[in-house]
């Protein structure tokens, strides 16, 4: 520990709100809001449909946009024919790249602080295509309808350029992308290979999962107008300070000229997590036609111009002595990308930190495609990676004649296995612990194929969880005391139905020592403080942070204000705690004022503290993951192969759970599109056109109520003490193992090994 | 989507008198065909709302029941006549779309419905069923959910309708009123193969209205059993289904069978093949598996459908082992 550091710990120590993870946040293990099954503060609203999304918000002259889409994978636009559209009932105008506003390229995500673009390619700027499906021009009109059918009118040819659609033989010029989200694509210690070939017992093995496409039952959508030069954008997204960073340095404007809100948001899971396409081309439109745009994607369009989850080849290779340790473990592979964005599915990701290996080895490449940019999609890499790494580790634990838990058990490392840090909080075995006892684990028959109801045949499974703790620097928040003692918290962060509103209310009422009606959580705006991009499962830890670092800032001027004629004069800002509606001294109950007593003596109606979080400096000292175990009961039929999912349950250990009602809901829901990825979901890329052929719900299967059997979800409990409020995200989690957890269970009930995904019935005759 | 007029018939005289017109079509409850146009593989003028037209479920003088155009599927589905009756038509029509869409759909709109094959959903595509002449993408494309029966070089979709299995092996008769008249086709005549027309899914000739569905009686329905595999449980088209109906004599052999499979062919396959292998047999394993096997001896599988060949085998072989021991339905 730098001398820098340990000043900033003993002064966390004396304020009580220390840099995060120095030393435990105080409100670990205190009794308050948090931890209360609170129900969700937005739904009265959005059951009476009073919640405004983004394709709501009503304008005046408003115009209605439709995309008409490329038909081709690459090259470029010889002839557009836009006359007929132009002409159609209703029609205002057609921006195509002849007469789109010139535009500087949207900054990748991750090249800068604040940028967003899913992908750095131009848009709508001249005739080339980059892939099948994008936009090659945008109707405006008066309908809806009108827009679609006047976008039906346009008529493009093109020039077709050679292009790489197949990922098979794109798989051959494989490279090492630039970086795996900040980590080198490839890391080794010690001779892998040389291990696995001198293991006693060893298995390597070949997996491969699909392309998935974005389903949130919200299609993205903006509406969006300009003031004087300004831009207002209303937009369904998960990272408002980005879209207004990288909108305005697109535009060529000054960042306070733009303004982004979005206050609700019909689900995310990634794909709301970049700017696309679509708002660029809103806020274009809504500038030459000098009217309001609203842009509300057709189902077909959140296929074609929003990205989904890159298809993975990946290996597994296991070795290990005859008790289970491992002498090697080595996880490669290759994902599908484009040259023009940054997401290589950082599938290696679980093998870093979850077991003990003698040697490692894990290489992650990818494969250049004329494609639409792939995306985050609900815990990229670790949903996929999962998959493979337990599946394997499941053979393994059967070719070692050990139960597949007691093989993790074995496995388990005292420090992180690659980076050499302490774990902040691991109790990944409690979770199997929890989990087998009330899953009943000990009814699994050993020998797969041997339970049996009539045709169905009966198998259980168990797969390990696991997704990163993160905290995403550069987030700042506002705290408004006014003059009756309530407090309003602010910061542009997203809500897309997790429960953020209500959790953070919980939060921050605890951290200011309120009760929870007498705080308001205010977020989806970009005239609040900066919020960070609700991704990662980092949001809740984010906003937190900053609310502590404003909640400290709050404190000093509370007692500056206090002065003389208070029962805390005298006292210092580590004297104090908040508490009971106001400021008291700690250790001394009677020592105490409340916030309306200070802020009326002081003739003030209301006091505003701002601070911005400190950088997530616990990142770089301490190994924090969060970790479940994942149980799954299937049913097979031996006649048709179909699976059914009869019992699931997930243990999870992700530090405190703010708020036990919505946290269940994030954790089912996780575990809901873990199924659609074990069984049921693929996009369907033609290799021949680059074109997706099911870009609809009827024949994109996410699961239905009938996939979806109990589920039970419990946790441990245990705050992380480097954590703020101890606790790590949630959001992810859920969908880690799942797919594992199913093909081993479906191991386990017929015999069969089934190591590309999904696992439809024809798999399985 | 097509800007259209729309109209109510008052009743099927002036329904077909309107809907002779170029340009015409029928809406049922446009579950199929509103999707359609506004994917813009349909483009008619204008649609004549026959919803309105007789939905009535009446028994005949013979024992049968007879069924009016626009009755919506979920009141066929759930009529006790046809549940006593009929039980696999009731199973295969509860088996298929969901309950909002069942609600909508009409039993003249479910024959009629349309190929789920993507590559004719997607104007970018090449189909010779949207438009003729213009090559199949889906041949060599992605083909898992496509034909192993019956298919030809233009064309290899399957018609995905659940209720029209069931009607298949019922031998249900179609009723027609069209400009040149009334006239009544045997429910296999209704549904033609691709050959080189795919464009044409049927034999109904222009304007023609299906008034009503003719059941005849049949004790074997009594012992029925409608069974479909999906990708998931509920809300998928299907791969294969099998539509079955048994009757047995004293001695444990097949009197009567009626077998029907969805999901192979462009047009709901009566399996009469095997039909004719089982007729008077006892129908155990052995039986059963060449009933199948003479039934796919012209199957030809694509690139990705092989599996159905298997699926069809297992289906036959599971349901009707499940018929003759009693257990009527028992895996609907
Ligand atoms: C997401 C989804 C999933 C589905 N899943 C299934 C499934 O699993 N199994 C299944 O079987 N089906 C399924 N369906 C299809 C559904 O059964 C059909 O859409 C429905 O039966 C069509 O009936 P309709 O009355 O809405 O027809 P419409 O859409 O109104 O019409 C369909 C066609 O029939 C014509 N027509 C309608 N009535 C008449 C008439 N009386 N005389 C002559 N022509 C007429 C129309 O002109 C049109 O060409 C699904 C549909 C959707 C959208």
């Amino acid at each position: 520990m730098s001398l820098l550091d340990t000043v900033r710990d003993a002064a966390g120590r004396l304020t009580g709100h220390p840099e995060p993870g120095a030393v435990p946040d105080p409100l670990i293990g205190k009794p308050g809001a948090i931890g209360r099954s609170l129900p969700r503060i937005d739904g009265p609203r959005k059951v009476r449909g009073a919640a405004r999304f983004a394709a709501e918000v009503p304008a005046d002259g408003l115009l209605y946009a439709a995309v008409a889409y490329s038909a081709i994978a690459r090259g470029r636009i010889a002839f557009l024919d836009t006359t007929a559209a132009e002409r159609a009932p209703g029609v205002v105008l057609v921006m195509d790249h002849r007469n789109a506003p010139r535009l500087k390229p949207p900054a990748l995500f991750m090249t800068k602080p604040q940028a967003a673009g899913a992908s750095d390619l131009p848009i709508m700027q001249d005739d080339s295509i980059h892939w099948n499906g994008e936009a090659v021009a945008v109707v405006l009109a008066h309908t809806q309808e009108q827009a679609e059918h006047a976008a039906a009118l346009v008529r493009a040819t093109y020039e077709e350029a050679p292009a790489t659609l197949d990922f098979e033989a794109a798989k051959r010029r494989s490279r090492h992308p630039d970086s795996v989200m900040g980590e080198k694509p490839v890391l080794e210690q010690g001779d892998a290979e040389r291990a696995l070939a001198d293991a006693p017992v060893s298995v390597d093995l070949i997996f491969r999962t699909p392309r998935h496409s974005h389903a949130a039952i919200e299609p993205h959508a903006v509406t969006a107008w300009w003031e004087d030069g300004a831009l207002v954008l209303h937009d369904a997204t998960q990272v408002l300070n980005g879209v207004r960073w990288t909108l305005a340095d697109m535009f060529g404007i000054a960042e306070d000229r733009v303004r982004v809100l979005s206050p609700f948001v019909g689900g995310g899971f990634g794909g709301k997590g970049s700017l696309w396409s679509h708002q660029v081309l809103a806020a274009a439109a809504a500038k030459l036609a000098g009217r309001p745009v609203r842009l509300n994607l057709s189902r077909e369009g959140v296929f074609r111009l929003a990205g989904g989850r890159t298809p993975t080849e990946q290996r597994v290779a296991l070795g290990a002595r005859e008790d289970g340790t491992l002498l090697s473990l080595i996880h490669t592979g290759c994902v599908a990308m484009t040259p023009h964005n940054n997401c290589p599915e950082q599938f290696t990701f679980p093998a870093r930190h979850l077991y003990r290996a003698d040697a490692i080895r894990l290489e992650q490449s990818v494969a250049d495609m004329d494609m639409l940019a792939n995306t985050f999609m609900r815990a990229p890499g670790e949903s996929v990676g999962t998959f493979a790494l337990e599946c394997a580790l499941d053979e393994l634990a059967e070719k070692l004649s050990l139960d597949p838990i007691e093989l993790r058990r074995r496995l388990e490392p005292e420090r992180d296995p690659t980076s050499g840090h302490e774990f902040s909080s691991r109790h990944l075995l409690r979770c199997f612990e929890m989990g087998a006892e009330r899953f009943g684990w000990h009814r699994r028959a050993p020998t797969p194929g041997t339970r049996r109801e009539g045709e169905w045949q009966i198998g259980l499974g168990v797969a390990t969880a696991t997704y990163p703790y993160q905290r995403m620097p550069g987030g700042a928040a506002r705290i408004v005391l006014n003059r009756d003692g309530r407090a309003v918290v602010s910061m542009a962060s997203h809500e897309m139905g997790m429960g953020t509103a209500t959790a953070q209310s919980q939060a921050a009422a605890d951290r200011l020592g309120l009760p929870v009606e007498d705080v308001t959580f205010e977020y989806g705006d970009t005239s609040l403080p900066a919020g960070t991009i609700a991704g990662g499962s980092s949001q809740t830890a984010s906003i937190a942070a900053a609310v502590a670092a404003a909640a400290a800032v709050l404190a000093t001027e509370l007692l500056k204000l206090a002065g003389n004629d208070s029962p805390l004069a005298g006292l210092g800002v580590d004297e104090v705690e908040m508490r009971d509606g106001g400021i008291g001294a700690r250790e001394q109950p009677d020592r105490h004022e409340r916030y309306d007593s200070i802020l009326r003596r002081a003739g003030r109606d209301e006091l505003v503290a701002d601070a911005k979080a400190p950088p997530p400096r616990e990142l770089k000292r301490w190994s924090m993951h969060s970790f479940g175990a994942q149980f799954c009961e299937v049913r097979v039929s031996a006649v048709t192969g179909e699976v059914r999912v009869s019992r699931f349950l997930g243990a999870f250990d992700c530090g405190r759970i703010l708020n036990p009602r919505t946290a269940a809901s994030q954790f089912r829901g996780g575990i809901i599109m873990g199924l659609g990825l074990a069984l049921t979901e693929e996009t369907q890329f033609d290799p021949r056109s680059g074109r997706i052929m099911n870009p609809s719900l009827a024949e994109y299967h996410v699961p239905v109520h009938m996939d979806v059997p109990p589920i039970e979800v419990v946790w441990t409990e245990q705050p992380d003490p480097r954590a703020p409020l101890g606790a790590r995200g949630i959001g992810e989690i859920g969908i880690t193992g799942v797919g594992a957890a199913v093909a081993n269970a479906v191991y386990n009930a017929t015999g069969r090994r089934i190591r590309d995904l999904p696992i439809t019935p024809d798999k399985l005759l | 989507m097509n800007p259209v007029s729309y109209v109510r018939a008052a009743d099927a005289g002036a329904a077909v008198a309107m809907g002779a017109a170029a340009g015409t079509r029928y809406l049922g409850g446009g579950t199929n065909l509103v999707d359609l146009m506004r994917e813009n593989v349909e483009a008619p003028s204008s649609l004549v709302d026959v919803c309105g037209l007789s939905a009535a479920i009446e028994d005949t003088p013979e024992g049968g029941l007879l069924i009016g155009g626009a009755a919506r599927n979920s009141a066929l589905a759930g009529h006790p006549a046809v549940r006593a009756r009929f039980p696999l038509l009731s199973r295969a029509i509860l088996a298929g779309a969901s309950g909002q869409i069942r609600n909508m759909a009409t039993v003249g709109g479910n024959i009629l419905q349309r190929t789920r094959c993507t590559y004719f959903y997607d104007d970018a595509a090449r189909c010779n069923k949207r438009a003729p002449g213009a090559g199949c993408d889906a041949i060599d494309g992605f083909n898992r959910i496509h034909a192993i029966l019956g298919a030809s070089s233009a064309c290899v979709a399957t018609h995905p309708s659940d209720m029209c299995v069931a009607l298949a092996a019922l031998d249900a008769e179609v009723m027609l009123s069209g400009p040149e008249g009334e006239r009544r086709l045997p429910f296999e005549a209704v549904h033609r193969l691709p050959d080189g027309q795919p464009d044409r899914d049927t034999t109904l000739l222009p304007g023609e209205l299906i008034t009503a569905v003719r059941l005849p009686p049949l004790a074997a329905a009594r012992r029925s059993a409608y069974r479909k595999v999906r990708d998931r449980a509920s809300y998928a088209f299907a791969l294969v289904s099998l539509a079955a109906a048994v009757e047995l004599d004293a001695a444990g052999r097949l009197a009567e069978v009626r077998l029907a499979l969805g999901g192979v062919a462009h047009k709901p396959w009566r399996a009469r093949a095997a039909e004719a292998v089982l007729r008077g047999q006892v129908p155990d394993e052995i039986r059963l598996k060449e009933a199948a096997a003479a039934e796919l001896a012209q199957a030809s599988p694509l690139r990705d459908n092989g599996f159905k060949l298997v699926m069809v085998e297992r289906l036959i072989v599971a349901v009707l082992s499940d018929l003759v021991a009693g257990n009527a339905g028992a895996a609907a």
